[in-house]
C-alpha cells in the first residue's frame, strides 16, 4: 500500500518541502524557559522567549515505535534525516512499550522529549518532569486544528505543556481467512474468545483494562461506566473478571509491535487488538489481515510532544516539535502510523502520499472520536467534580494487571 | 581402557547429539542470513547475498561495532588490573577475610544480571551521572573481574614460588620481580582471561540495557533494537553470522592458552 | 709492579621503587592492604554501593500518581504488596522450579559429552570439542533466543518437522519453550567445569574400582559422581543464577512471567520500590546457594 505511493508524489513533496526553507529561525540568543525541578507539582508557567535558539547537535527522544522513521522500513518514509540535515540535531530514539515505560524513561533524566499519550501526560505534568511550552515560538502551531489545541490532557490552567502530534484508535485486527464472517464487535476477544482459544493477541499493559471497560459499557450498561479509565470497585471487578476469562482463553500478549506482527504472520494469532501501524505493515507484507473500529468503540490515544524540564538539548527539542507539526513531518508520520493528522496543511500533504488519508482517519470528524476514549491516567478522585466518588488508582491498575499476567 | 565398548559408542553418539543441539539455532541463523524473504518461515524462500551488502552499508552497524570493541577493551583492561591485584593478594598472603574476597568477587557474576543492572542504573540516576560508554564499561568491568581473578589464581596455584624468591634473593625489588618473573609466567593466563572477559563484555545485553545511554549502542543493543523493527531481521542474522565467524580464531586461541589449566593428571 | 686500583663507585642511592620494596617487605599486612585496596574499593563502592542504594529504594515511598520515588520516606508498602500479591508468589515458585529443572537438564545433557571429552577423546579431538563447545557462547545471546523463537513459531522449523507426523508444534505461550531455550543457552556453562572436573579424576581410581568388581554403573555412582560433584555444583551456579534473573528469554519464547520479568517490568514501568523489594528474593537465594556451593567445594572448580 505504501510502496506504491513512492516516486513521483514524494519527490514533488520533497521538492516543495525543500523550497519552503528551514522552519525555525536561527537567532543566536534565547532558549526556552525550563520549568521547575522534577520534585512534584507542575513546572511553573510564564515561558518567555520568542524564538528558538541554536541547535545543540543532539536530540534524545522517547517515542512510540514508528514515530521517528529514518527510511529503514520504507525508504520513502523518512522524516528524521531531513530534520537532522536541516538542524544539525542528530536524533537518538528509544521506543517505549507503554506509557508507564515512557514515564519511567523520562524520569531517568536521559531524554529531551517524549511523544506522550494522555495517560502519561498528566503524570509527567504533575510530576514536574516536563516543561511548559510557549506555542507562539513555533512556525506551524497556528495551523493545528482548533479541536486539538488546549486539551485538558496537555494543558493545565491555560499553560501548554506540549504540542499535539496525532490521534487514533486501537483497532481490532483479524485474519480475514480464519475469522469469518468479518467481525463488527470486540466479542471475538472477550466472550466469543473460546472460538479462537490460544490465538488471541492482546496488548500487554495495564491500560488495557480500559478496553475491558469499553466492552462492558456496551454489554453491561447497568454497571454505569461513563469513563473507562475511572472505575469504581464494582466496575473494576467486572473488568478484571473479563480479563481473567480472556487470559484463560489463551491470550498471547505483545508489548513490542514486531512480536505481534510475527505472530500474525506465523499464524499463531488470528484476532486481537492492535495499532493501525501493524495493520498497514502486515498488509504491505501480504498477510491477509484487516483492522476495524468495532461498533462499541475503542480506546485510543491523542499524543503530545513534550519536552523534559531539564532537557540537555532544549532547542533541538523545540525544533523537532515544530518539525512534527509541519506538513511534511506530520503528514508522513501520520500516514505511516495510520493516525489522524493535526492540521489542514498536513492533511493536504498526506493526501499526496495516501489519497483519502484524512477521511479514513477521521482527522476532522469529531463525532468519530466520541466513540474513542483516549488513554488517560486512572485517578483516585475519578477526575470529575464530584468529590464523593473514588476510583481505582494507577497503582491499582498496574497491580491488577501484574496479577493477571503473573499467574 | 576402563569404559566398555558399548559405553564408548553410546557416549560418542550422545556427544554428537549434544553438539548438534548446540549448533542447531546457529545453523538456522546462518541459513536465514542468506534467505531472500524477510519473513523467517521454514523452509527458506531462496538464496541471496543482498543482506550482507545492506549490513556493511548500515552506519548503525559500524557505530555499534566500534562501541562494542571500545567498551570490551576498556572493561577488559580494567578487569585485568583489578583481577590480578586481587588474585595476587589472595594467593600470596593469608589474612583474615580471605574467603570473603573470593565470595565478593563472584557476586557480580552470580547475582542475576537484572538486579545488577537495575542497581547500577538507579545509582547513576541518583548521582546524576550521564549514561554513556563509561557507564557501560563500569558495569562490564565489575563482573569481568572474577574471570581474570579465576584464571590468575588458578595459574598462581600451579606455579612454584621459587622463581620469585630467587628473584628477590638476586636483588630484584617488587616491581622488577613482577615485571620480569611473575608477569611472564602469568602471561598466558592473563591472555586467556582477557579473551574470555572480552567475549563476555562483547555479548552482554542484560546489564547493558540498563547502563547504556540513548546515544550509545553496542552490538547487542543494536540487535535488540533491530529485533523491534519490522524489517531489520536479515541484517541481524548477517551480523550474527559474521560475529560467529570472527570469533573462531579468538576462541581457539583462548583454548590453547588455557590448555595448561585443563591438562589434568592422567595417572 | 703496581696494581692500579680504581676507587670504588660511590654508593648510589637506591631507586624509589627499590626503597619502597625494602620498606614494604616486612610489612606484609600493608602489602595485602595495598594490593587489595583497588579491587576491593571498586567492588565495594561500585557494586555493593549500587546494591545498597537499590535496596534502600525498597523501603521508600513512591507517589502513587506521578511515580516519583520520595527518598527517606520510609515505608514497608512494597513488601506488603509483594506478600499480599498472589502473582508474586506464583512467579517466584515458578522461577525457582524452572531454575532447578534447567540445572538438572543441563547436568544430564552435559555429563555424556563432558565425560567423552575428558576421558575418551584423543587430545586433538578434545581440543576441537572444547572449541566447539565454547563457540556458541560467542554467538550473540539475543540471536540465539530469537532463532529458537523462529524455530518454534508457526511455519517454523519445528512445525515443518512435526507436521508430517500429525503432531502440532507448541504454541508460543508454552512454558516448556523457556525450559528448552534456557537449557540450551546455559549448557556450555555446565559442560566446561564438568569437563575440567572429570579430567582431574585419576584413572587409577577407576581402574581400582573395576578391579574391585564394580560394574560401570557402580563405578559411576560411587566414584565418578562424588568426585565430579563439586564441578557439577560449580556449573550449576551459572545455570541456576542465569535462569533466576533472565527476562529476555521468557519474554520472547513464552508468555509466563519469571522473577526477572517482574523486576524488569517494575523498574521500567516506574515502580522502583517494588522492583527493589522483589530483587531481595533472588539476591537472598543466590547468596545462600553460593554459601552452600562453597561448602561443597565448587569454588575450586569454577
Amino acid at each position: 500500500m505504501f510502496q506504491r505511493r513512492l516516486g513521483g508524489a514524494l519527490t514533488v513533496a520533497a521538492l516543495v518541502a525543500a523550497a519552503c526553507g528551514p522552519g525555525a529561525s536561527q537567532a543566536p540568543t534565547g532558549g526556552p524557559a525550563t520549568g521547575a525541578p522534577a520534585t512534584g507539582g507542575p513546572a511553573s508557567a510564564a515561558p518567555t522567549t520568542a524564538t528558538i535558539g541554536e541547535g545543540e547537535g543532539e536530540l534524545n527522544l522517547v517515542i512510540w515505535a514508528g514515530y521517528a522513521e529514518r527510511g529503514a522500513t520504507f525508504p520513502s518514509f523518512d522524516w528524521v534525516t531531513p530534520f537532522e540535515t536541516e538542524t544539525g540535531c542528530m536524533v537518538n530514539t528509544t521506543n517505549m512499550t507503554d506509557s508507564n515505560n515512557g514515564v519511567s524513561l523520562m524520569q531517568s533524566g536521559q531524554y529531551d522529549g517524549i511523544s506522550a499519550s494522555g495517560d502519561a501526560t498528566t503524570r509527567l505534568i504533575q510530576g514536574g518532569i516536563v516543561a511548559p511550552i510557549d506555542t507562539s515560538i513555533f512556525e506551524h502551531y497556528g495551523n493545528v486544528f482548533p479541536g486539538l489545541k488546549d486539551l485538558p490532557h496537555n494543558t493545565v490552567d491555560g499553560v501548554n505543556y506540549g504540542v499535539p502530534h496525532g490521534r487514533g484508535a486501537n483497532l481490532l485486527m483479524y485474519n480475514t481467512n480464519e475469522v469469518t464472517p468479518a467481525p463488527t464487535s470486540w466479542d471475538g476477544v472477550w466472550e466469543g474468545g473460546s472460538a479462537y482459544a490460544g490465538n488471541i493477541s492482546i496488548y500487554d499493559s495495564s491500560i488495557y483494562i480500559a478496553d475491558a471497560a469499553v466492552h462492558l459499557m456496551a454489554t453491561q450498561p447497568a454497571l454505569g461506566i461513563t469513563d473507562p479509565y475511572q472505575l469504581n470497585d464494582a466496575q473494576f471487578a467486572a473488568a478484571i473478571a473479563l480479563l481473567e476469562a480472556q487470559a484463560a482463553n489463551g491470550a498471547l500478549y505483545w508489548s513490542v509491535y514486531t512480536d505481534q506482527m510475527a505472530s500474525y504472520t506465523a499464524g499463531d494469532v488470528v484476532i486481537g487488538t492492535t495499532w493501525p501501524l501493524q495493520v498497514a505493515l502486515l498488509k504491505a507484507e501480504g498477510v491477509p489481515v484487516e483492522g476495524i473500529l468495532p461498533d462499541e468503540g475503542s480506546t485510543g490515544w491523542s499524543d503530545t510532544w513534550m519536552m523534559h524540564a531539564d532537557a540537555d538539548n532544549p532547542n533541538c527539542m523545540l525544533m523537532w516539535m515544530d518539525h512534527m507539526m509541519s506538513p511534511e513531518g506530520n503528514g508522513q508520520a501520520t500516514v505511516y502510523f495510520g493516525e489522524a493528522a493535526t492540521s489542514p496543511q498536513a492533511c493536504a500533504y498526506a493526501e499526496t502520499i495516501a489519497a483519502g488519508h484524512c477521511e479514513v482517519t477521521h482527522a476532522t470528524d469529531e463525532a468519530y472520536y466520541d466513540k474513542v476514549w483516549y488513554w488517560s491516567t486512572p485517578q483516585a478522585d475519578c477526575a470529575d467534580e464530584d468529590a464523593a466518588t473514588t476510583c481505582k488508582t494507577q497503582d491499582d491498575w498496574v497491580a491488577a494487571w501484574t496479577n493477571i499476567r503473573g499467574s | 581402557m576402563v569404559e566398555s565398548r558399548l559405553a564408548r559408542v553410546l557416549l560418542r553418539i550422545a556427544s554428537g547429539g549434544v553438539l548438534a543441539f548446540l549448533y542447531l539455532p546457529l545453523v538456522v541463523v546462518v541459513i536465514y542470513a542468506f534467505n531472500t524473504s524477510r519473513i523467517q518461515a521454514w523452509p527458506p524462500a531462496g538464496f541471496t547475498l543482498h543482506w550482507f551488502g545492506e549490513a556493511a552499508n548500515n552506519p548503525q552497524v559500524i557505530g555499534a561495532l566500534v562501541n562494542s570493541l571500545l567498551a570490551a577493551s576498556l572493561a577488559t583492561v580494567l578487569a585485568l588490573v583489578l583481577g590480578t591485584l586481587a588474585a595476587m593478594a589472595v594467593h600470596r598472603y593469608s589474612f583474615f577475610g580471605r574467603q570473603t574476597i573470593s565470595f565478593l568477587l563472584v557476586l557480580p557474576i552470580a547475582l542475576p544480571g537484572v538486579v545488577t543492572g537495575v542497581a547500577l542504573q538507579t545509582t547513576f540516576i541518583t548521582f546524576g551521572i550521564d549514561f554513556g560508554l563509561m557507564t557501560i564499561v563500569v558495569g562490564h568491568a565489575t563482573f569481568c573481574v572474577v574471570i581474570i581473578y579465576n584464571n590468575v589464581i588458578a595459574r598462581l596455584r600451579r606455579l612454584p614460588s621459587s622463581p620469585e624468591e630467587a628473584s628477590a634473593d638476586l636483588g630484584g625489588d617488587m616491581w622488577t620481580t613482577f615485571r620480569r618473573v611473575t608477569g611472564p609466567r602469568l602471561g598466558t593466563a592473563l591472555m586467556s582471561g582477557a579473551l574470555l572477559s572480552f567475549a563476555l563484555s562483547f555479548d552482554e545485553i542484560i546489564v547493558t540495557l540498563f547502563t547504556a545511554g540513548p546515544g550509545t549502542q553496542t552490538i547487542p543493543l543494536f540487535i535488540f533494537a533491530s529485533l523491534q523493527q519490522p524489517r531489520e531481521l536479515p541484517v541481524v542474522n548477517v551480523v550474527a553470522f559474521v560475529l560467529i565467524l570472527a570469533s573462531i580464531v579468538p576462541v581457539w586461541l583462548a583454548t590453547r592458552l588455557s590448555g595448561a589449566e585443563t591438562a589434568g593428571a592422567r595417572l | 709492579m703496581t696494581t692500579a686500583t680504581t676507587p670504588p663507585d660511590p654508593p648510589r642511592r637506591p631507586s624509589f621503587v627499590r626503597r619502597l620494596s625494602i620498606w614494604l617487605f616486612p610489612r606484609r599486612r600493608l602489602q595485602v592492604g595495598l594490593l587489595l585496596s583497588t579491587p576491593l574499593g571498586w567492588l565495594t563502592i561500585v557494586y555493593l554501593g549500587s546494591l545498597f542504594i537499590l535496596l534502600l529504594n525498597a523501603f521508600w515511598e513512591k507517589d502513587t500518581f506521578t511515580g516519583n520515588v520520595e527518598p527517606f520516606n520510609w515505608t514497608l508498602r512494597a513488601f506488603e504488596l509483594l506478600i499480599n500479591g498472589e502473582a508474586y508468589r506464583t512467579v517466584a515458585l515458578r522461577t525457582i522450579a524452572m531454575a532447578a529443572l534447567v540445572t538438572v537438564t543441563c547436568a544430564v545433557l552435559a555429563f555424556p559429552i563432558a565425560y567423552y571429552m575428558a576421558r575418551i577423546a584423543s587430545p586433538r579431538v578434545r581440543n576441537a570439542m572444547v572449541v566447539a563447545v565454547l563457540m556458541p557462547l560467542w554467538a550473540a545471546y539475543l540471536v540465539k533466543v530469537y532463532a529458537w523463537r523462529t524455530i518454534i513459531q508457526g511455519n517454523g522449523l519445528l512445525e515443518w518437522v512435526l507436521n508430517p507426523f500429525g503432531i502440532d508444534g507448541p504454541s508460543l505461550r508454552a512454558i516448556s519453550n523457556s525450559w528448552l531455550v534456557l537449557s540450551y543457552l546455559w549448557l556450555p556453562y555446565m559442560i566446561l567445569p564438568l569437563y575440567a572436573g572429570l579430567e582431574r579424576i585419576p584413572k587409577s581410581l577407576l581402574e581400582a574400582s573395576a578391579d574391585l568388581g564394580g560394574k560401570a554403573r557402580t563405578t559411576f555412582r560411587r566414584v565418578i559422581l562424588p568426585l565430579s560433584f563439586p564441578s557439577l555444583v560449580a556449573g550449576s551456579i551459572f545455570t541456576f543464577s542465569l535462569t533466576l534473573g533472565d527476562y529476555i528469554t521468557p519474554d520472547l519464547v513464552s508468555d509466563a512471567k519469571f522473577i526477572g520479568n517482574v523486576i524488569y517490568d517494575n523498574s521500567s514501568l516506574g515502580n522502583l520500590p517494588l522492583a527493589a523489594a522483589y530483587s531481595l528474593l533472588p539476591i537472598t537465594i543466590m547468596i545462600v546457594y553460593l554459601a552452600v556451593a562453597r561448602r561443597l567445594g565448587a569454588f575450586d572448580s569454577l
